[in-house]
């Protein structure tokens, strides 16, 4: 973690390319809007069958397969693939990298282009405009749209992914005929802001990170973004999960010695915190952990939740864990019932899990059960 | 204990479920024309939800307070929310749905006067079913032992009941006058969920009838 790390490999991400650009919340047009992306599955000939799957802070387009920086599987596997709750044989799967993200989308790792789209030869870094939640979603829009995809069967997300879905459905009504918002909510809680406002100051604080121009001397932030990372890895999981994966046990000792003593959890959330160096942008984790903390839909539809569902027709299926503490069932809930007040079709449950927020990424049968079944009775109900 | 009603525990609540209420569900059914919407509360595994859906094309919703059942229910395909009957209802907007559903749930709920009032808030009719406590076994057990009645429906000790709001037929009558509400049709049923013949005369039906089940409609 000491050793200065090099800006990771530059890697030939799949891209959808919009030299029109896209108007911004913020008032600024971007151009050209660029979409990594990547799909699984085949796009059937009524175009009825495309899901979208919209990825977490953290996360990138690669859902189902090795990741191309860091070789591992991944992040949704046990969900994505024939057979599977988002079923390969049977949906055609789309991912996209998120605006602002640093896996080949439009994001402050991208070169810096001026109001006409020409390229100034140095990336965005802090320059990059601030994003929402819902610019991510028109940049998904955009990227159907290319596909040739008028109305999504489904769009599926958890924790940042699952308030793009809220977006979607809200912004989209009549793209989107399946909506599964999962361990979120429709709004960044105070506690939420206050811990990725930690991550930030991290990241600010540490030397390397030079008022955002770190590329220009070709280091990362690594100490700060690393810390980010540790903070924010502990919000995602719950205190039985810390308890049951390391309890007080300590690295390479069996008791205390109050010279080097290790705990095992500590030495976790460093190895946690200086893999995600290698695979991340600070830039990028900057302007996303901002993004989640603007989003708040009510205060987009005047203050009242039901109303950014008014009338839809979209069916949602919302799925909470009970010891999730970031994303609390609580928050599900208020969500659900903005949904009943708004008349819409939606189904709900709260899966028992001791896994904490990570649990919607991790094996939970009752859980993909409940969103397999859903999404295969919505497809059931388009004939696909 | 009859085979159509088991306790079910979980998470230190103590639950009635539903097991085999074919009979008992086809007579409510019978009552909701085609096409209609449909709130189930108490829905369980969903099998109304699933019969009104596929035999009549309602727009059917169901809220089912137990977990596991609602995660069955949901993962069947079916519109299922976690929730509960005494604190989900509110959120619902007026007259959004055509029938409102309660089977054999309204003793167990904790102000059944309110869950009723809102059933006919965001139900142009509800659909109510219970069981009977003026049965004449029930009576004639409080007389004979001077304790509280244990029969196959009635069937916990009385510290352990989920059913803490029991009432009898003609109770009920009373509420739907006081509150305003109109009875479009009613009958009591055995315990199979089988039609009795009482229908004509409250009074016997009180004494004979095992369950109730009850079409209102606002007054």
């Amino acid at each position: 973690m000491s050793a200065p790390i090099a800006p990771f490999p530059q890697v030939d991400h799949q891209r959808a390319v919009f030299p029109d650009g896209l108007a911004l919340d913020c008032g600024m047009t971007i151009a050209p809007l660029a979409v990594a992306y990547r799909t699984y599955g085949r796009l059937n000939a009524a175009r009825s069958n495309a899901v979208l799957i919209c990825h977490a802070l953290t996360g990138d387009q690669y859902v189902a397969e090795t990741h191309p920086l860091t070789g591992r599987a991944g992040w949704w596997e046990n969900i994505v693939g024939p057979g599977r709750p988002l079923d390969t044989d049977r949906y055609f799967l789309i991912c996209a990298n998120v605006l602002g993200g640093c896996m080949g989308s439009t994001g402050p790792r991208e070169e810096k282009t001026d109001a006409a789209g020409r390229g100034l030869g140095r990336p965005w870094g802090t320059d990059f405009p601030n994003v929402t939640i819902r610019d991510m979603v028109r940049a998904q829009k955009r990227l159907a749209e290319h596909l040739g995809i008028e109305r999504l069967l489904g769009v599926v997300g958890g924790s940042m992914g699952g308030m793009q879905v809220l977006e979607w459905a809200a912004t989209y009504p009549d793209a989107v005929f399946a909506a599964a918002p999962i361990a979120t909510a429709a709004h960044h809680s105070a506690q939420n802001i206050a811990f990725h406002e930690v991550g930030r100051a991290a990241i600010h604080s540490d030397p390397d990170w030079r008022g955002g121009r770190y590329w220009e001397d070709g280091r990362v932030p690594a100490k700060g973004l690393s810390v980010a990372r540790m903070v924010a890895h502990i919000t995602y999981l719950s205190e039985q999960a810390l308890t049951r994966k390391f309890g007080r046990r300590l690295r390479g000792a069996a008791a205390l010695t109050f010279l080097e003593d290790v705990f095992e959890v500590e030495s976790y959330l460093r190895y946690q915190g200086s893999t995600f160096v290698r695979r991340f942008d600070a830039n990028s984790y900057l302007t996303i952990t901002r993004a989640m903390d603007y989003f708040d839909l009510a205060a987009e539809h005047g203050g009242d939740l039901a109303a950014a569902f008014r009338g839809t027709k979209t069916r949602f299926f919302v799925s909470s864990f009970s010891s999730d503490w970031l994303f609390p069932t609580a928050e599900s809930r208020a969500l659900v019932r903005a949904l009943n007040a708004a008349a819409a079709n939606v189904s709900f449950v709260e899966i028992e899990s001791d896994k904490g927020h990570d649990a919607f990424l991790l094996e939970e049968p009752d859980f993909h059960r409940a969103l397999g079944g859903f999404l295969a009775g919505c497809a059931d109900r388009l004939g696909v | 204990m009859p085979d159509d009603i088991r306790p079910t525990e979980r998470r230190g609540a103590i639950r009635y479920v539903a097991k085999n209420m074919r009979l008992d569900l086809r007579l409510i059914a019978e009552m909701i024309p085609r096409g209609a919407t449909v709130l189930d509360i108490g829905c369980g595994d969903g099998a109304l939800l699933a019969h009104l859906t596929a035999e009549k094309g309602a727009d059917a919703r169901g809220i089912e307070i137990d977990m596991a059942q609602a995660t069955q229910a949901v993962a069947a395909g079916l519109a299922v929310i976690q929730g509960d009957a005494d604190h989900d209802l509110a959120f619902y907007p007026d007259g959004a749905f055509d029938y409102v559903v309660l089977s054999r749930t309204l003793q167990a709920v904790e102000r059944p006067r309110e869950v009723l009032r809102q059933m006919l808030r965001i139900g142009r009719h509800a659909i109510v079913s219970f069981p009977n406590f003026g049965h004449w076994l029930l009576r004639w057990q409080l007389v004979s032992t001077g304790r509280m009645p244990m029969t196959e429906t009635w069937h916990r000790e009385w510290y352990e009941t989920p059913n803490i709001h029991p009432c009898t037929i003609r109770d009920f009558f009373d509420l739907c006058a006081l509150d305003g509400y109109v009875v479009e049709r009613w009958l009591a049923v055995d315990d199979r969920g089988l039609k009795a013949p009482w229908t004509r005369s409250p009074w016997l039906a009180n004494l004979f009838g095992e369950q109730a089940l009850f079409l209102l409609r606002r007054g």
